[in-house]
């Protein structure tokens, strides 16, 4: 059986997956919970400084974006960080850890944008036994409104600063945890990087309107008529944070710098995506959310199955397997030529393919009168468009056109050459370059 | 040559041996990758699942299905096997509509479960067709466990036993394991040798020997087991059946369902198997309905099941009824058989009409006859083991974990008390008492 045990910024966890800060981990009722349905760790609900705990909204705080079936795809929130006393969290930590010092225990944090108010919270955090701490500097709502949060995030030097802060008051591990709402996630993870953070974690959640109610004119979720924008999670964030995770991995400013994944993590094969992009562990909550603690069973077997069978023997086996294959698009071989293929007996004939071609691409899908629906190769520009909209997994796929063979649509003989757009010869660089 | 549904008698090859192939394959054919995507999609993956709760085994359902659902469905198969090591066969026979499937939520809101049973079988026949076992045995306890019976109860607790670390003896009178599973379940719920083929993979686990052919209470006796090995699990099923008591009940052309269905089973070429042109099957439970469906796939031309009570008294779930109907069997309700009919052979049974309101059955006093060359009695299976152990109500006397009366013996499945006549009733009982037995010869339990 293969080895899940996770060893993050020093932090050991029997398995990869924590859950993220978020009510998940609110308090101690929860997180033993977590802990006793298998989850290896968790990072606590962000703490803020001492004194009067901020308040949540009294309505409705989450709107939602679904799927067929109801499946809940996109989840929208307007809470703020923990609104219980600081006291209590730590005293409800430092059990907590005491009681399950095999897991994982994160405290993320949230204070003013002051030295003083960090000198402050960590020797508090340090004292429960908790075995590092998380930077929320991406909570988009209400929380950045008071110079925090997602304000900091977005501010590359206010990271830097306080991240070094961090650093200078703990022994302990300092994760920062990134916003997606900014324009190049490699600049505020550069920042983190120079403050000497241990590793930084993506993403938190994404400004998001989910709805609006078009009777009262609000959006949703509503509080007396009114709506505020809240932060968007789910596993429609997904690709926005693969990506993010995918261009801080592959900048040489940030390569190497540990990262644990977020967004939209639901299975094992979507951590194993995360991990196999740089991440030496991932954080979920929506799905916890959405399913209840036990959803941690299938990410767990799912993991160990995978990996016995590509014969991985341990995490790190495979974490980062991914990173050299993303590349800019300009890299991208314009020699390999692929067609779509559609196999007769898995269509059932609903003709999803040949609307998407026939409208909206290139005509290269043909319909006979008793719908048999086929590829024509010289018109196929192997969009893969159809392979998407067919709802039969695995009924078209993509074939690869091998060296020799002829592209029916241009004429040409395949290359087995490499052949991208820095030697194209439509390139007008390449040009110029003569 | 020359027979057909309308030759009287009992008489071989009605029909063509392709009608006879298509009429006895799969119930339900296996789902394929897409059908089993889609299906798995529906789970909701309910906390506390109802499904779950409602299965005798208790597998994790929600579980199962989830891990079907992302592609693993080796994982699934082990969710399975974990709780209930003849998850495949229990796939194929379990009566869903009255277990999992009937509480499950989506049968609550759009009368439409989810397909728990045909998605066990996916996960279940797939690990199954690689050829892989799931399971490892522990360390050797040195302890060793004489099981009785290679039925569900039998070799669900001889795996779970040999899992833990035991060596274990199976002793079956059959010259096959699987009890039932083998001789009973009706033929187009176990197609293409299935019943064998389990057995053969459970042995996979390894530290488990079965001897064919050894009869307790004739080769063997409850003693000897008893001075031979550390313990003993008793799963010897029900092997005698109910007499009709009806006068003329051995008349040529009446005999037991459950040996016509024996029969049936271990035929090789069921167009070589003789039936009834006009057949009634005495009985109201799985047996009489299964006696009935094969009797028409044989290709009976009459087919007639008689129940003493109506309708909703039936042991035949609804699923099953329906089964039998869309077969073309016919179901008569309140016809309490009073003779049977004929001379030397039966020609017919006459039947006495019942009311059964209440509860109370009663005889009307109207009687009726319905015309019969073949009867099968389906009224239930009785103990005929008890090696002298306290029996209540006509079974082997247990307690929860499956002990008997006597210390150190232990019983589970269709012979021991509590619990329902099923194949996954009868899996469950011999895991827990596995556990059982674990327990108390590592001196970790009472
Ligand atoms: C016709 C029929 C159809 C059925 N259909 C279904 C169905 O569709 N679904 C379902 O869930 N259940 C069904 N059942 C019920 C199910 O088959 C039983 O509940 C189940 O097989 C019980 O398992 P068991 O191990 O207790 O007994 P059995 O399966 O009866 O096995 C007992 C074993 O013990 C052996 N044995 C008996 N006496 C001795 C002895 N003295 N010494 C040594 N060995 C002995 C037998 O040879 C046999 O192998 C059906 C039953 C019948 C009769
Ligand atoms: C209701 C809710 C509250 C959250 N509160 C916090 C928080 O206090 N601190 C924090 O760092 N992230 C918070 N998050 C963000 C999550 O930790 C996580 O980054 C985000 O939801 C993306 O992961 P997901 O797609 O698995 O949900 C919250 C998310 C939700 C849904
Ligand atoms: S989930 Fe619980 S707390 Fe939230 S609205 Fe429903 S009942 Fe209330
Ligand atoms: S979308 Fe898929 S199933 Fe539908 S017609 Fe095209 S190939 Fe067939
Ligand atoms: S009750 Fe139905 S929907 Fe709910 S977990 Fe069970 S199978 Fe899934």
């Amino acid at each position: 059986m293969a080895d899940l045990r996770s060893e993050f910024v020093g932090i050991k966890s029997p398995n990869p997956f924590w859950l993220a800060s978020a009510p998940p981990t609110d308090k101690e009722y929860n997180v033993r919970r977590a802990y006793e349905a298998g989850w290896g760790g968790v990072v606590w609900k962000t703490l803020g400084e001492e004194g009067p705990p901020v308040v949540n909204v009294n309505g409705p705080r989450y709107g939602a974006i679904f799927g067929a079936d109801r499946r809940l795809l996109g989840l929208n929130n307007i809470e703020l960080i923990t609104d219980r006393p600081l006291q209590q969290n730590l005293r409800e930590i430092k059990a907590v850890k005491r009681d399950y010092p095999d897991r994982a225990l994160v405290v993320s944090l949230m204070v003013p944008c002051e030295e003083e108010a960090w000198k402050a919270i960590l020797p508090v955090v340090e004292e429960t036994g908790a075995d590092g701490i998380e930077l929320n500097f991406g909570c988009p709502h209400g929380m950045a409104e008071r110079g925090m949060g997602s304000a900091v995030g977005q501010v590359p030097e206010y990271i830097e600063m306080v991240t070094r802060w961090c650093k200078q008051n703990t022994r302990m591990p300092v994760i920062v945890k990134l916003t997606p709402n900014i324009t190049d996630v490699r600049y505020p993870a550069q920042a983190a990087k120079r403050g000497g953070a241990d590793a930084v974690s993506l993403i938190n959640t994404i400004n998001s309107i989910t709805s609006v109610n078009l009777d009262s004119f609000a959006p949703e979720p509503t509080i007396d008529g009114k709506g505020s924008h809240g932060g968007y999670c789910g596993p429609a964030v997904k690709p926005i944070a693969m990506n993010m995770v995918a261009e801080i991995a592959r900048s040489p400013e940030t390569a190497g710098l540990p990262m644990s994944g977020i967004g939209g993590i639901t299975t094992w094969r979507d951590a194993a995506e995360f991990m196999s992009l740089g991440c030496g562990n991932v954080q979920v909550c929506t799905a916890a959310m959405t399913y209840g603690f036990k959803v941690v069973q299938e990410m767990i077997s799912g993991l160990g199955q995978w990996m016995d069978e590509k014969g991985h023997n341990s995490i790190d086996d495979f974490v980062g397997r991914a990173v050299p294959n993303v590349r800019d698009w300009q890299h991208l071989n314009l020699n390999h030529v692929t067609k779509a293929r559609i196999s007769q007996d898995d269509c059932i004939k609903c003709g999803r393919c040949y609307a998407a071609c026939e409208d909206t691409s290139h005509q290269a899908i043909s319909m006979s009168a008793d719908r048999v629906f086929e590829v024509m190769d010289d018109e196929c520009v192997a969009c893969n468009l159809c392979v998407n909209v067919c709802p039969v997994e695995g009924c078209i796929t993509m074939e690869t056109l091998e060296p020799g063979m002829v592209d029916e649509r241009t004429g040409q003989v395949v290359s087995g050459e490499h052949g991208d757009w820095t030697t194209h010869p439509n390139n007008p660089s390449v040009v110029a370059a003569e | 040559m020359g027979n057909s549904p309308h030759t009287d008698g009992i008489v071989a090859g009605r029909i063509s041996a392709d009608a006879v192939a298509d009429n006895f394959s799969d119930l339900h054919p296996p789902l394929d990758d897409h059908e089993a995507l889609v299906a798995a999609d529906r789970c909701y993956f309910c906390y506390d699942a109802p499904c779950q709760t409602a299965c005798p085994t208790s597998i994790d359902i929600p579980l199962f299905i989830r891990q079907i659902a992302t592609g693993t469905a080796e994982s699934a198969a082990r969710t399975i096997f974990e709780q209930n090591i003849l998850g495949g066969m229990c796939a194929r026979v379990c009566p869903t509509e009255t277990l999992c499937e009937e509480v499950c939520v989506r049968e609550v809101a759009e009368g439409k479960p989810v397909l728990i049973g045909q998605l066990q079988r996916y996960a279940t026949d797939k690990v199954m067709a690689e050829d892989k076992h799931p399971f490892t045995r522990a360390a050797p306890t040195g302890k060793a466990v004489a099981v009785v019976g290679a039925g569900p109860a039998g070799l669900s607790a001889a795996h779970r036993l040999a899992m833990l670390g035991h060596d274990v003896v199976i002793y079956d009178a059959r010259p096959k394991g699987g009890g039932l599973n083998e001789y009973g379940i009706a033929a187009y719920k176990s197609v293409e040798g299935f019943a064998q083929a389990e057995v053969d993979w459970l042995l996979q686990i390894g530290g488990i020997e079965i001897r064919y052919e050894q009869k307790l209470g004739e080769s063997i006796t409850l003693e000897t087991l008893q001075e031979r090995y550390d313990a003993v699990f008793l799963g010897v099923g029900l092997g005698g059946v109910n007499a009709l008591r009806a006068e003329g009940e051995d008349k040529e052309g009446v005999r037991d369902a459950v040996d016509f269905i024996a029969e049936l089973r271990q035929a090789d070429d069921l167009t070589k198997l003789p039936v009834g042109r006009r057949v009634i099957v005495i009985g109201g439970g799985m047996t009489a309905i299964d006696a009935a469906v094969q009797s028409k796939l044989l290709g009976a031309q009459e087919v007639t099941v008689a129940y003493r009570r109506d309708k909703s008294a039936m042991g035949a779930s609804e699923f099953e009824q329906v089964l039998a109907t869309s077969h073309g069997v016919r179901i008569e309700f309140n016809a309490q058989p009073v003779r049977v009919v004929g001379n030397g052979k039966v020609t017919a049974v006459e039947f006495a009409r019942t009311t059964s309101a209440g509860g109370e059955l009663a005889p009307t006093g109207e009687t009726f006859e319905i015309p019969a060359d073949q009867v099968f009695k389906a009224i239930g299976q009785t103990l005929t083991t008890d090696a002298g152990l306290t029996v209540e109500r006509g079974k082997i006397a247990v307690n929860e974990t499956g002990r008997t009366s006597v210390s150190g013996v232990w019983a589970g499945g269709d012979c021991a008390s509590g619990g329902d006549d099923l194949t996954v009733t009868a899996v469950a009982e011999g895991r827990d008492a596995a556990m059982d037995i674990h327990a108390t010869l590592t001196g970790e339990g009472a």
